[in-house]
């Protein structure tokens, strides 16, 4: 981000959630940086920005899509880039239809499932046909099977079956993705914007020219999101459209470019790439699904053809060596190598249906590590209600958090809806060491894995989860230990011996060194792979993450560099270890022009040396580093050999960035503005009014607000949004009991502007209570012009902020309402996160009422406002619209062919 | 004893003998994104317990409200509106065009000279979050130093200003000595942060230093094993400097000029003046409006500076009064 010539943080507070990253921030600014913040509030991230802009909570695509608008109607993106990095010469099959052919729908959706089959999107082959995902689970030309759902891809969801594209290089023909691109966004303009967003001419103008003139040869852009782009029922798409911006403006893979996607807290990206997701094994390899992946060949079919470009065509070597990390000498080409170990998903079970499961009874146990669902997650109320429902509960955490005390101090104790002495329950307390406490890796925000030294031992009973799933691990081994069950064979053939140090506690090098893998066989039997590119399907190498090989090669925990960057070149490898093969930079052949020339001597990274015959530069090239730039190898050749030498985005099936997403993303394969599942504004651009795909749970513990259009909309008529502040962490379990953040902000408040309080009474520093359809909470004043009243469509908007901090009990040294009770479950069906910074409110004065009082008042709201089961889920606003007659919605069908 | 006001080296007024370069902090509030880092990592070191009631202010983010016993750095948030940010950038040019202190012969070229740089103003925004960590001033004057009357307050070899917990009397005349409001006592009011994860849930410890004068130390302990002091090496955004004052002076010095030459003529510094009323500061500061928006003094005078002319009026006033007795007296004889 140093290098960046613009950066605009737009669904992020950096300063304030990530300060210690903000110092790049700060470099760049003082090298001469121009700093935009895009955000619903004035925070200290738009106090050290060359502008702020204020825009509506959750209409983010609209001003994304008026900018890609912009710089195609401009005449301002970077042909060569585009023309040779991206696909957008690429033609799309003729059955596609756009959101501006239907009332706003793409074609394929069914209402009957909620869900789109994605074939029409497909890429067109020469035939005629569409190139289709591989696998045994796609159908060519189907037009009513259901696709595989969000949760069935890893990162190597979006496959081809092979790369034999079909291109139009002048990007005139109207089935080109370029075309399909400049129309889908044609009515995404400064007016739209204007009415959408609230943002005025002059500064969406501001705006367009400050990244249009920082972007091409010379200079490039860089984009920064976090939550506050991901926590919306169409969340991914938000990432998507600043990436088909990016695209177009040349700013991926070059210095200064890219999209920083800022993670919450340290190792969150550690916590991806080795995942506590359900969906995904480590390395972004999915979990396979039953009925989908049976055999390790449909499984493997699945993620990538071996005809299609780049390097997910080795999946079968990444998971065949995760098989053998795991399961060692049990795991044999003769079963497998042990893929029937692998348990099956039979549909999502992200931690809101996991909750919804535990209130239907059908989930007994449950283990909550350093995570306090009762504060942090979204519809606290539902969290809580569903783990009175469970038989045990592991709280592992530093303190006695909120969701180790609800049963006997929770919200639900005092409004009368659950007794202590009902609840069966039986919750353990298992206290954990604390980050000076144990060693291992933190991996950040840019892929870095950083080493952590153990500082000191744990007090007590304290243990790191190294050595607590170690040991839970060797007990139910033990107590298995004979069986001769089938089902107890994974848990006993696993590879389960680390090195321990007097407490007990395994080494976290060892562990390391099993995720980097080692040869099997051979004369370098037991010696540490170096490169992800030594992983063979034959079982002779093992490794626990693929792209984490390399990260102990020669035995060498390269994790713990820490040279300084004075003493080191400009991309400083050796501090830290960055996967994938320590590249500080993904994609950098783009930061050459096709010919391998630096697009300018300023933005010099990565070049092809003639005289070599490799590329060199300032980092690892992330392409097969002898592959000439004129080479155009036959793309049937697939995977890495497949790779032209102008194909920079080797992980990409066509190893182009894509504008248009044929496969991959289950509610769409363009960014298009739908409004949250709770708006008071209508859309606008469609009369399709929420995401159709998106993903509802009509239950009366889950009602929502009506939309605009509908009765009862000015009931909740607020839009509020939730977020963290510096001094706290989270759910507030690392800094609620901490006296010294603790005193930094001590109670929870709202954040309102003069005008809406004077609206409705509120006294600067007094009490205000909120209600939503799903509780009511109290929170204090905090009156201030930081929060900016925005017109949008004629009417003016009121935006309140929600810290959500806080939550109710006795332990911490400061408590209060949690803001995330006021939210409800709509999920984004991609990646099945909450929808948790936009939702609708009402405000009024004082504090809220105590025990059943408060039901009563949640219960006349919603009364008062007509909400029912059915309010705002609903996947199609409009079936007429979209050319689905009466009797499709209850048939199901194709919505392809509409007016 | 050395001098009472204007320039000097505070070391060596205070006989050091020795050519250990003062120390000092330069903080430019203009890169500040007011994390409070500085105040934690400030309390964690010197172990100080927490401060308050646990309440909001209701004064923007700010939480802390002043320097005190337990809070010796403090960040401001100052929330204002554009007619405040033109008068703060008039304010501001006024004060540099009319020639800030120079140091060095005045013959010497000034890379800060600004009369021939277009200072322009970019467009002024519409509002503005201010925001500043505030510390002990380690005055060249250090009115509390000079009024301690048990030699608990000392002037180091790095030119900062320390008390010494087991010496001091708690008599509290340092607290009125300094023109900042920086120095207090610490009451037994709040309760101090256990120091061990098993203390947690144990009895609080008790508050050390009940009843003595307490403020920053600069991190004393650390300026002695070479460390910078723990708030300056939390800061995120190098918003807190530290080294050589003089060092800081110059480097404060540069930074107004460089966002002067873009036009944001509010910044100007606090404290590098060594003709003010305390002899310039160690902590220098780069502010972006008047002090008194920061809840600073505009023009802080160590009341020990007129320490001479009250002697002299005193001797004036007692020759008088001999004179006036000799008078009646001689008078009477007449």
């Amino acid at each position: 981000m140093a290098n960046a010539d613009c950066i605009i943080i737009q669904g992020s507070n950096m300063a304030e959630c990530h300060p210690v990253g903000f110092q790049w921030v700060a470099e760049a600014k003082a090298r001469g940086a121009k700093v935009i913040h895009v955000d619903p509030r004035f925070t200290r991230t738009s106090a050290v920005a060359d502008k702020h802009i204020p825009i509506r909570a959750g209409s983010d695509v609209v001003l994304l899509g008026a900018l890609i608008n912009y710089v195609i109607s401009h005449d301002l993106w970077f042909k060569e880039y585009v023309t040779a990095y991206t696909n957008a010469a690429t033609l799309v099959h003729e059955d596609f239809r756009d959101t501006e052919d239907l009332g706003g729908l793409f074609s394929g959706f069914d209402p009957k499932t909620g869900a789109y089959d994605t074939a029409s999107w497909s890429y067109a082959e020469e035939t005629g046909d569409v190139i289709d995902e591989p696998g045994p689970g796609a159908e060519h030309g189907s037009g009513t099977s259901a696709r595989a759902a969000g949760d069935q891809f890893g990162s190597g969801g979006p496959s081809l079956e092979h790369a034999q594209v079909h291109r139009d290089d002048t990007l005139q023909d109207p089935r080109s993705v370029f075309q399909i691109v400049k129309r889908h966004y044609s009515r995404y303009t400064p007016e739209m914007v204007r009415d959408m967003c609230g943002i005025d001419a002059a500064d969406f103008e501001y705006l367009a020219r400050t990244i249009t003139e920082n972007s091409g040869r010379e200079r490039t852009t860089c984009f920064a999101y976090a939550v506050g782009w991901t926590q919306h029922s169409l969340g991914t798409q938000f990432i998507r459209a600043a990436a088909i911006l990016q695209l177009l403006l040349g700013n991926v893979g070059r210095p200064g470019g890219g999209i920083m996607a800022l993670r919450g807290h340290a190792s969150i990206q550690g916590s991806t790439d080795i995942p506590t997701l359900f969906n995904l094994l480590p390395g972004y390899l999915p979990v396979p699904s039953a009925g989908r992946h049976d055999t390790l060949s449909k499984y493997l079919d699945a993620i990538a053809s071996k005809k299609q470009k780049g390097y997910w065509a080795n999946a079968d070597a990444y998971t065949i060596s995760l098989l053998k990390a795991w399961w060692g000498d049990a795991a044999r080409a003769e079963n497998d190598w042990a893929y029937d170990y692998l348990p099956r998903l039979t549909g999502a079970h992200g931690t809101y249906e996991t909750v919804m499961g535990m209130l239907e009874d059908k989930i007994e146990g449950y283990f909550l590590l350093g995570q306090n669902p009762a504060v942090g997650s979204a519809h606290g109320r539902m969290q809580r209600m569903g783990m009175s429902h469970l038989k045990w509960l592991v709280v592992r955490d530093l303190n006695l958090i909120e969701s180790a005390t609800w049963w006997k101090e929770g919200p639900e104790i005092e409004s009368g809806e659950l007794r202590t002495e009902d609840i069966e329950t039986e919750v353990f307390f298992m206290p954990a060491a604390t980050h000076v406490e144990k060693a291992g890796s933190f991996t950040q925000t840019q892929r870095l894995l950083q080493w952590r030294h153990q500082a000191v031992a744990p007090p007590g009973e304290c243990q790191s989860e190294l050595q607590f799933f170690y040991e839970l691990g060797k007990r139910i081994r033990a107590k298995l230990a004979g069986s001769d069950d089938e089902r107890d064979r994974p848990l006993l053939d696993l590879t389960w011996d680390y090195p321990t140090d007097e407490h007990g506690d395994p080494d976290a090098e060892a562990v390391l060194a099993e995720i980097n893998g080692r040869y099997l066989y051979g004369p370098d039997a037991g010696k540490p792979l170096s490169a992800f590119t030594q992983l063979r399907p034959d079982g002779s190498t093992s490794a626990g993450c693929w792209i984490y090989t390399g990260v102990y090669a020669d035995g060498i925990n390269h994790a713990a560099s820490r040279k300084p960057g004075r003493e080191q070149g400009p991309a400083a490898p050796e501090w830290g270890w960055a996967w994938p093969a320590n590249r500080r930079i993904l994609y950098n052949r783009a930061s050459a022009d096709p010919e391998g020339k630096p697009w300018s001597e300023r933005k010099k990274y990565i070049w092809w040396d003639q005289e070599q015959g490799r590329w060199v530069g300032d980092d690892v090239p992330d392409f097969p580093v002898d592959r000439a730039p004129g080479s155009h190898p036959d793309p049937d050749l697939g995977g890495p050999a497949a790779l032209s030498g102008d194909d920079p985005f080797i992980m990409q099936a066509d190893g182009k960035g894509w504008l248009f997403a044929p496969t991959g993303l289950v509610d769409g394969p363009l960014p298009t503005h739908y409004e949250a599942q709770e708006s008071p504004v209508a859309n606008a651009l469609y009369r399709q009014q929420q995401s159709p795909a998106r993903l509802v749970f009509p239950r009366a513990d889950n009602l929502s607000a009506p939309s605009a259009g509908t009765s009862g909309v000015d009931v909740y008529p607020f839009v509020f949004t939730t977020y963290r502040l510096t001094e706290h962490h989270t759910a507030g379990g690392m800094s609620r009991w901490l006296p010294y953040l603790s005193e930094l902000q001590p109670e929870m408040f709202c954040e309102v502007s003069p005008e809406l309080a004077a609206e409705r009474g509120l006294e600067p520093n007094g009490w205000a209570t909120i209600i939503s359809p799903r509780s009511a909470i109290e929170a204090r004043v905090l009156v201030t012009e930081r929060m900016t009243p925005l017109v949008v469509g004629g009417h003016t908007v009121h935006q309140i902020g929600l810290p959500y901090h806080w939550g109710v009990g006795s332990n911490a040294v400061v408590s209060g309402d949690a803001a995330n009770d006021l939210l409800g479950v709509t999920l984004d069906p991609n990646v099945q996160i909450q929808e948790s910074k936009v939702a609708s409110c009402d405000i009024r004065p004082g504090r809220r009422p105590r025990g059943a009082d408060l039901l009563a008042l949640v219960a006349e709201y919603q009364a008062r406002s007509g909400t029912t089961i059915a309010t705002g889920n609903s996947a199609v606003t409009d079936p007429a619209a979209e050319g689905i007659g009466a009797e499709d919605t209850g048939e199901g069908g194709s919505a392809e062919g509409g007016p | 004893m050395g001098q009472l006001s204007g320039p000097t080296d505070p070391t060596v007024d205070a006989h050091w003998e020795h050519n250990h370069p003062r120390q000092g902090f330069f903080t430019d509030t203009s890169i500040c994104i007011g994390c409070k880092a500085c105040e934690v990592a400030c309390k964690e070191w010197n172990h100080n317990p927490r401060d308050g009631n646990l309440e909001l202010l209701g004064s923007s983010y700010d939480n802390t409200g002043a320097l005190g016993a337990s809070t010796w750095r403090h960040v401001a948030f100052v929330e204002q509106g554009q007619e405040r940010i033109a008068e703060a950038r008039e304010s501001g040019r006024a004060l540099v065009n009319l020639g800030m202190p120079r140091i060095g012969p005045p013959s010497e070229p000034d890379p800060l000279d600004l009369s021939e740089v277009d200072t322009t103003p970019p467009d002024t925004p519409d509002f503005r979050w201010l925001m500043s960590s505030d510390v002990c001033k380690h005055c060249t004057h250090a009115g509390c130093l000079d009024v301690c009357p048990t030699g608990a307050l000392f002037r180091t070899e790095f030119g900062t200003v320390v008390v010494q917990d087991d010496v001091c009397n708690g008599c509290g005349t340092c607290v009125a000595g300094c023109p900042f409001g920086v120095i207090e006592r610490r009451s037994d009011g709040t309760a101090a942060v256990a120091a061990q994860r098993e203390e947690q849930h144990a009895e609080h410890p008790a508050v050390p230093n009940v009843g003595v004068a307490q403020k920053c130390t600069l991190c004393y302990d650390r300026l002695l094993t070479d460390e910078t002091p723990a708030c300056a090496k939390a800061c995120p955004t190098t918003s807190i400097k530290f080294g050589d004052h003089e060092d800081m002076v110059q480097t404060a010095r540069e930074r107004v000029a460089e966002l002067h030459a873009k036009g944001l003529t509010e910044a100007r510094l606090y404290g590098a003046n060594e003709l003010d009323g305390v002899g310039g500061t160690g902590s220098v500061f780069l502010l972006l409006d008047e002090p008194e928006v920061y809840g600073l003094p505009p023009d802080p005078r160590v009341p020990t500076a007129d320490l001479p002319r009250m002697y002299r009026r005193a001797g004036v006033a007692v020759a008088g009064m001999l004179a006036a007795a000799a008078v009646a007296f001689l008078g009477g004889r007449a």
